[in-house]
């Protein structure tokens, strides 16, 4: 299978991605009906290319093609079948092309499921998804190209980058894509409503669910990219605010906050342009991030050589799109404010502030991600912006939204019963006060584990108190809409999550020990017996693997095999064990050995016990269970096929749907 | 006119992306500017690498104005350096004090012996703990230091002909001025 | 350009990319997408450098070395903290931090005399002064002016308030969605 094919495909899947960007855009400008109908067999078309493309390198990493610059830059002849796999995406142009394959991916279930949108909508939504492609392939085919040969082809490879042999690999980026390129969805319905001038009132209901989905997916990326240098860095930290990380986090924070001015939008009328606008951020963010990293306008902090050409490149492409997209929205955005009236005490009011907070955050980070460029461009010198900035900022802006969290279902809309809230706000409260109080008998008081119990239980009993509240109120079947029940889950993991970070953080043991064969080391009541060292190998390594017995009360809890990996070219790699637990985990990390030459003696080791730690990722997940319920729930379809005129007329359209 | 805000706020970023793309491409990322600039070199006494018997100390080097080279055996990026050392060394006019850092003596010995020597005085820092002190972070930086012990210029990195005519030569002669 | 160099065999520093030495063995391309693409993934090197027992005198002393250690930032691998970086020189930091806290210098002082000899970019925590006003003081601003834009929304649309109603979805009924029906009914 000759990769020169694999340029071909891509070739033409931006032919045909041109078809699918420009042609249909015409055609709903002007009317014209064939125009139109290229959108779907267009977008069909580029996805079969893109997919080939794709699969081309695929078969070339599992049959060792190193005559392939890409697939001898980053595997080698032992590197296991599904790293191989895996190592599509290990590096630059590989991931690009991952990139376009999940563009493809929405694309083709847009196309499937918009049948029932009218015509002239669809048609704009998949251009403008189409425009994008167009982008990406340009970048891939003009700088990025994975198919580039080798020749003379070596004998080996050199070999995918060992923390990136690790089930994390396989599973992070693509997730994490899905998320992200996910938000093009929102963009798309966004700039075909603005370019049609919102004739369609209900293209907010038609996006939500996409949006939902995206945002699930952002969310689930996330949790496994933290999880995972979690498991793989050997420090027991889940999250370090590094640009890499922020960049990803910013979409997310605009995208929670774009599903809930959806929400408002779609059922009161309201906010139609700040709908409008974060639809365009959180793609924005995504399209920022994604490039952030790889246009070497980053490194002021990351201090790696970047090509200038594929920087360039980027930043043109993301100020046409974007830019475009701006002024695209200061022309047409509605200007007359529209929607329900609605009280000070209403459902909207306390959305419009948890929007507010979650945009400032994501503003909080964009701006100390940036700083050190800033810095470098005002001459103010070298600045730094690590955690103890993001990390005081955050969550004092989040802290506004756990305090309103238990009352989001409980205010209606438009006016809220007063007298419904000072229920909720008094058994939350009493709730959290008490567990708080209960909570500092067990933390000698530490101030962050209780802030974090209280702050739990606050949110978890408004939402246990709104469930039980449906369940009285309504018959069965009518209590729990799916849209509801993603919001109680989502809400439900914030709970989680914040005692989760706030528990682990403050009740978290790290300690250093030097350890001979037979000593043990106590921290919070577990025993660790080291139990000496010996040599072991796998399928692209060796390793020097220890063995750690866990005690507590006299009962041995668990047996833990710390190593230290050699890879090819002597890359050595920490594999720390961890004995995970819904309530704790444990963690043992190999450091040196006293004596380099006797491997079987004493060696340092670290031990840390982490309390409460999965409940940040399980939190992470509750969110993301929420997200896709919310997805699901059968209101957002559409239910029949719109009644068209023969020719589409700009006079609003009737959006009928039976009961 | 308020819904052209977010094109403007989004306008000032790419002026900063574009910004961010040049001047990285010319600019080591990793750069950070010294604090030590115009305040006076630490007081050090570090062995000599040829007789660590004897001790050089920044009061004993007062008077005139020197470069300092932090060098070591193991450090690939003085390996680059080196020959424009050799080659231009002597050209600087001005004393060159080879600073051996975290180097086994033999090692460091052997590699001048390999290599030349363009110093005029090496001396070893073998522990590093003097070099935290002068803000070294890393194999080569050179430091220039006035006849007053106080330092005037620090290059982070191999000294290339390009830095010399364009930062050090200049700075050396400055110095050089106003020693009497 | 080169960079700098340090002494250690494989290179140190856990985020490839951040020891130029170490990312031209990788492959410039592999490191710039490894950290793009991976929302902080883990390191290809031993991070079993940063694991050294020292002599504290207690739990508390160890956990303070710990905070401290990381608020600061390698020099070297400069996308990490002091306290997990691999490097030389980190370890000869955090010698140095263990000694000043055993000489009984606060945690101030030993930062200061960190800054005086790397700059205010060893710091992680961004010091408070007018070049700085903006990394601090903006998101402040932002949420004023958020704040603003709010409170004006809020009070446009709070008029006739006895009026509100919260019933009937926003598309009149066009859509035909009846609230309790389709579920919309809260």
């Amino acid at each position: 299978m000759t990769p020169e094919l694999g340029q071909l495909a891509l070739v033409l899947a931006f032919l045909l991605a041109i078809a699918q960007g420009v042609l249909p855009l015409i055609g709903a400008w002007r009317g014209n009906r064939t125009l139109m109908a290229v959108a779907r067999p267009a977008a069909a078309g580029q996805a079969v290319f893109v997919a080939m493309a794709f699969l081309i390198l695929v078969w070339a990493f599992l049959h060792f093609d190193f005559s392939v610059q890409y697939v001898a830059d980053n595997s080698n002849l032992t590197l296991p079948w599904y790293y191989r796999i895996a190592a599509v995406w290990g590096a630059h142009e590989g991931s690009l092309l991952l990139w376009i394959l999940i563009l493809n991916v929405w694309t083709v279930a847009l196309a499937a499921f918009s049948h029932k949108l009218p015509e002239v909508f669809a048609a704009r939504v998949l251009g403008v998804m189409g425009l994008v492609a167009i982008g990406f392939l340009a970048f891939i085919i003009f700088t990025s190209d994975p198919f580039g040969r080798l020749l003379p082809m070596p004998a080996n490879g050199a070999d995918l980058n060992p923390v990136l042999q690790d089930p994390g690999m396989t599973f992070h980026p693509p997730v994490l894509y899905m998320g992200y390129v996910g938000f093009s969805v929102a963009f798309a319905f966004s700039i075909a409503a603005l370019l049609g001038g919102e004739v369609e009132q209900a293209w907010v209901r038609w996006a939500r669910p996409w949006t939902n989905a995206a945002w699930g997916f952002l969310t689930l990326g996330i949790v496994a990219g933290s999880w995972w240098a979690y498991a793989e860095l050997g420090w027991g930290g889940w999250w370090f605010w590094d640009p890499v990380e922020n960049a990803s986090f910013m979409p997310w924070l605009v995208g929670a906050a774009l599903i809930h001015a959806q929400a408002i939008t779609e059922k009161r009328g309201g906010l139609r342009a700040w709908t409008l606008l974060l639809s365009i951020f959180a793609f924005s963010l995504s399209l920022l991030g994604t490039f952030l990293v790889r246009s070497g306008v980053l490194t002021s902090v990351h201090a790696f050589a970047s090509d200038p050409r594929r920087g360039v490149f980027i930043l043109v492409f993301l100020a046409i799109v974007v830019g475009g997209s701006l002024l695209l929205y200061a022309l047409r955005a509605p200007k007359v404010t529209g929607g329900k009236p609605f009280n000070i005490l209403s459902r909207e009011t306390a959305l419009l502030i948890g929007n507010l907070m979650l945009a400032t955050a994501a503003a909080m980070v964009l701006l100390g991600t940036l700083f050190p460029l800033i810095g470098d461009m005002l001459h103010l010198g070298r600045i730094s912006v690590g955690p103890p900035y993001f990390g005081l900022l955050f969550p004092l802006l989040m802290a506004p939204i756990v305090l309103l969290l238990p009352f989001g279902p409980f205010l209606n809309w438009g006016k809220a019963d007063g007298g419904a809230l000072k229920q909720v706000a008094l058994r939350a409260g009493i709730a959290a006060a008490a567990c708080a109080i209960v909570a500092a008998f067990f933390v000698q008081g530490q101030l962050k584990a209780v802030a974090g119990v209280a702050a739990a239980v606050w949110i978890a009993v408004g939402v246990l108190l709104y469930a039980l509240k449906r369940w009285r109120e309504l018959p069965r079947g009518r209590r729990y809409p799916a849209e509801m029940t993603g919001m109680l889950l989502a809400h439900l993991g914030v709970a989680v999550f914040v005692i989760g970070v706030l528990l682990s953080e403050s009740l978290s043991v790290t300690h250093d020990v030097r350890l001979a064969p037979g000593q043990h080391e106590v921290i919070a009541g577990y025993d660790f017996r080291f139990d000496g060292v010996h040599r072991t190998a796998g399928p692209n390594w060796r390793a020097d693997q220890g063995v750690v017995t866990v005690q507590r009360d006299g009962r041995t809890v668990a047996v833990m095999h710390p190593q230290k990996r050699t890879y090819a070219r002597e890359q050595v790699q920490t594999e720390s064990a961890v004995d995970a637990g819904v309530f704790r985990d444990l963690y043992v990390a190999l450091g040196e050995p006293m004596d380099t030459n006797n491997i079987e003696g004493a060696w340092a080791l670290r031990l840390y016990y982490k309390p409460f730690i999965r409940w940040i990722w399980g939190g992470g997940l509750l969110m993301m269970l929420g997200g896709f319920v919310c997805a699901g729930d059968r209101r957002f379809r559409i239910k029949r096929i719109a009644a068209e005129a023969a020719q589409p007329t700009t006079t609003p359209q009737r959006q009928g749907s039976p009961a | 006119m308020k819904r052209l805000i977010p094109f403007l706020v989004f306008a000032l970023l790419v002026g900063l992306f574009g910004f961010g793309i040049w001047w990285n491409s010319w600019h080591d990322a990793r750069y950070v500017p010294s604090p030590l600039i115009d305040k006076p070199a630490p007081d050090f006494a570090l062995p000599k690498l040829d007789a660590p018997e004897q001790t050089v100390s920044k009061a004993s080097l007062l008077g005139k104005p020197y470069l300092i080279n932090v060098f070591a055996s193991w450090c690939v990026a003085c390996a680059e350096e080196h020959p424009v050392l050799m080659a231009d060394g002597r050209r600087l006019g001005i004393a060159l004090v080879g600073y051996d850092y975290k180097d086994v003596p033999d090692d460091a010995r052997r590699w001048l012996r390999e290599h030349g020597s363009p110093y005029d005085l090496v001396i070893a820092d073998q522990p590093g703990r003097t070099a935290i002190d002068f803000g070294v972070y890393g194999a080569p930086e050179s430091f220039l230091i006035d006849a007053k012990g106080v330092i005037r210029y620090k290059h982070i990195g191999p000294l290339t002909p390009e830095v010399i005519a364009r930062e050090l030569q200049p700075a050396i002669d400055a110095v050089k001025r106003e020693a009497p | 350009m080169s960079g700098v160099a340090e002494p250690r065999r494989s290179a140190p520093c856990a985020r490839p990319g951040s020891s130029r030495k170490a990312f031209r063995a990788q492959g410039a391309l592999l490191q710039v997408l490894f950290v793009a693409l991976l929302a902080f993934a883990g390191h290809a090197f031993a991070a079993s450098g940063a694991i050294e027992p020292l002599p504290f005198k207690d739990h508390a002393q160890e956990v303070r070395f710990q905070n401290l250690t990381k608020q600061l930032r390698c020099m070297v691998c400069q996308n990490e903290n002091l306290a997990d970086s691999n490097a030389d020189l980190a370890r000869d930091l955090r010698l140095e931090v263990f000694q000043l806290m055993q000489q009984g210098k606060s945690d101030d002082q030993i930062k200061q005399y960190l800054v005086d000899r790397y700059s205010d970019f060893v710091l992680y925590d961004p010091p408070l002064k007018p070049g700085t006003w903006l990394l601090w003081f903006g998101p402040l601003a932002i949420l004023l002016a958020g704040g603003a834009v709010v409170t004006v929304a809020i009070r446009r649309r709070n008029r006739g308030g006895g009026t509100i109603d919260n019933d009937k979805p926003a598309d009149g009924g066009q859509a035909g969605n009846e609230p309790a029906d389709m579920g919309d009914d809260w």
